[in-house]
């Protein structure tokens, strides 16, 4: 993953992405997919994870993600500010085979477009593509089936036209992937990375104004305060890569 | 989905910063802990509200008007209700460090701290010294009391329990203040400004205390040692304001399991037999939804809350006044500082503390928050006792204040019920006795010392580097 050994190192910044979801649509494993490469059937809910990094090389930047789990807080709706707090990136995701879900999904991206930072690059992933037997998009949903816990029963119950239609609406990103097979994975996390407005990466810290600008470590800002940084004297700057 | 479990460890009301460190070091350790606000956002007195809803919880305007309006987004506003700030070297620091909640928070200096002395316009406001050369130099000193003043402090960055040699013939877990002071031969002034701006006593009772003496060392050694820390003064903040803090506890907890719940009300607290609390009956209710919420029962053998939560268990130890105020300058004779703490000491005006913050992403560019606050004297007139301090201020764009904020303490230690309650966050302009807080809820609940030290998260699953 190191190949800095060839020509000028590219520039690379961080970028705080959040994970947005109903429970067990798959929010975790998209991210160990994407992360670790692998896939675990039956993953209790996340503990103990703060956020994982990963970075995605482009060719002209390295992005390095800052995934943030939701830490089981959507569950009741207590999701904190601070989640989406400089958040340049949302990764929503639904079950293609639950078109609750979907519904759900909605809420979240409205509430990422009055919470978070104006500019944010939203993706919408439809996940569970290989509980799908696909080719069919218009397979719509059978009236008095409930296809929640048979996995082999479950079919594609929110189609490919109906979720891009409305991606298209709210200029969202848009795919449908599989954790489990990994198709599309990787590719979300690109697409996203790629969309990031370049000034977003470059500019430096906005003083006030909660909201405006990416919050990266692009700024010089003497009275910043690096706390981990115990036991060094002096104004500690934060780590940057300019 | 959507389950409360049947039982859990803890139930923790209330999502003020004491219940959110607990919450978190609890969780943590391996507890099953479930905890629930009534209100729809989390911090309780400790959060920080937009312009929008501090006008509106204030109800500080004409019916039909907007005020918030003409001052940028509401959103860019983030209002703390509690005047503090975070000591550098101070246990709140050493927890967020510890917790590895750091991860979450970015913290700035605060760049000045400064003490008011004389009062109205012949007053001199001047940056606290902090160690023998700032003496040598400050304005608040005659050339004679630098000296003394000087060797005073030289004296205590060198004290050392352990060490006798360095107690100068003084024991200090005997003596008074007062016996310190006079040994140096401090002047009243000066002694003002050492008790109040440094050991941050809200009164000079601590003076005669006998043995007082020891801990008045300590807070100034706290105090001095978190200054030397990052230089421009002994107090950081976090970015986005105060609010933040509990936030960034209740997201440690959750990694670890915690459940959160906002939105939900007490409806019946269950005890056994005994005496003993077993379980809880709540309703989960969205504002403006439709319908009864969703009602739940669980058992739980321990509730940690804030004392809103039981105001029978309670009792009122003072009253705190404050206001809000809304400013587009820094304060006069503040070096321009975009952020300050300004200790008016009781014997001046009556112990007032200011405190203003800019550039901490708290308010939109070109404003500043300062609230004032004291301990009330006589709850009648409070708005007079904040009268030096807003004249401090200069021209105020807005100004809100409330009546008197009672302080409240437990009755009981818990033991017996299986309720541990908190204390109202204090008129202290730090979170040390709120530290000391959550240690004592600790110690009673738990039946053991906290220690902080090595409660690290997990480094996640992987590394992606």
């Amino acid at each position: 993953m190191t190949d800095s050994t060839a020509s000028a190192p590219k520039p690379s910044s961080s970028v705080k992405l959040v994970l947005l979801g109903e429970a067990a649509v798959g929010k975790s494993s998209l991210v160990l997919r994407f992360v670790n490469n692998d896939f675990q059937p039956n993953k209790e809910p996340t503990i103990g994870a703060a956020f994982l990094t990963q970075k995605c090389q482009l060719p002209s930047r390295t992005i390095k993600f800052e995934i943030w789990d939701t830490a089981g807080q959507e569950r009741f709706a207590s999701l904190a500010p601070m989640y989406y707090r400089n958040a340049q990136s949302a990764l929503v995701v639904y079950d293609m085979t639950k078109p609750s879900s979907l519904v759900k999904a909605k809420h979240w991206v409205a509430e990422l477009q009055r919470q978070a930072s104006p500019g944010i690059v939203i993706a919408l992933v439809g996940n569970k593509l290989d509980l799908c037997d696909d080719d069919d998009p218009e397979d719509e949903a059978q009236d008095g089936e409930n296809a929640e816990g048979h996995e082999e029963e479950a079919v594609r119950k929110v189609s490919t036209a109906e979720a891009k239609a409305y991606a298209e609406e709210e200029s969202l990103l848009f795919y449908e992937t599989s954790a489990k097979t990994g198709h599309n994975v990787s590719e979300v996390f690109t697409a996203i990375a790629n969309a990031i407005p370049e000034t977003s990466l470059k500019g430096p810290r906005t003083g006030a104004g909660g909201g405006t600008q990416a919050a990266i470590s692009g700024g010089q800002d003497t009275s910043r305060v690096n706390l981990n940084a115990r036991g060094a004297d002096g104004a500690a700057k934060e780590g940057c890569a300019c | 989905m959507e389950e409360i479990a049947p039982s859990y460890d803890v139930v923790v009301l209330g999502t003020g910063l004491t219940e959110c460190i607990l919450s978190g070091v609890l969780s943590v350790k391996g507890q099953k802990v479930l905890h629930m606000d009534r209100n729809d956002h989390y911090g309780g007195e400790a959060a920080s509200v937009n312009l929008e809803t501090l006008f509106k919880q204030y109800d500080n305007f004409a019916p039909g008007t907007e005020p918030w309006k003409k001052y940028g987004r509401p959103n860019d506003w983030n209002i703390d209700l509690v005047p503090k700030l975070l000591m550098s070297n101070g246990e709140l620091t050493n927890i967020l460090v510890s917790t590895d909640v750091t991860r979450y928070i970015e913290f700035k200096q605060i760049a000045g701290s400064y003490v008011q002395q004389g009062q109205g316009p012949r007053a001199t406001v001047a940056k606290v010294p902090s160690d023998a050369s700032e003496a040598l130099r400050s304005p608040l000193m005659g050339i004679f009391e630098k000296r003394r003043a000087k060797n005073f402090l030289q004296w205590v960055g060198n004290f050392d329990e352990a060490n006798p040699s360095t107690h100068n013939g003084m024991n200090l877990s005997q003596a008074t203040m007062k016996q310190v002071y006079d040994k140096y031969g401090l002047e009243a002034s000066t002694r003002d400004f050492i008790g109040h701006s440094m050991a941050l006593y809200p009164t000079d009772d601590y003076i005669d205390k006998k043995g007082q003496a020891k801990d008045c060392v300590e807070r100034i050694r706290l105090y001095v040692n978190s200054m030397a820390r990052y230089g421009k003064s002994p107090y950081i903040y976090p970015l986005y304001g105060l609010g933040e803090l509990p936030q960034g506890f209740a997201r440690l907890s959750a990694i670890y399991g915690g459940t959160y719940m906002l939105n939900t009300t007490i409806d019946e607290v269950k005890f056994d037999g005994s005496g003993k609390v077993e379980g809880i009956r709540a309703t989960m209710k969205e504002r403006g939804e439709a319908g009864e919420g969703m009602k739940f029962e669980t058992k739980c053998k321990k509730i940690l809350a804030d004392p809103s939560y039981f105001p029978d268990k309670v009792k009122v130890t003072g009253h705190l006044v404050k206001a809000i105020c809304i400013l587009n300058h820094p304060i006069d004779k503040t070096d321009n500082s975009d952020s300050v703490q300004l200790i008016i000491p009781q014997s001046q005006v009556g112990r007032k503390h200011a405190l203003v913050s800019s550039t901490h992403n708290v308010c939109p560019k070109g404003y500043y928050i300062a609230i004032v606050s004291t301990i009330s004297e006589s709850p009648a007139n409070h708005h007079l006792e904040l009268q030096p301090g807003l004249e401090r201020l200069g021209k105020i764009e807005e100004q809100f204040m409330g009546a008197p904020i009672p302080i409240y303490e437990p009755l009981q230690s818990g033991e017996q019920d299986g309720v541990f309650l908190s204390r109202s966050y204090d008129a202290s302009s730090h979170f040390e006795t709120m530290t000391d807080d959550v240690r004592d809820i600790y110690r009673r609940a738990e039946g053991e010392e906290l220690v902080v030290k090595g409660l690290k998260e997990g480094e996640g699953l992987v590394g992606g580097e």
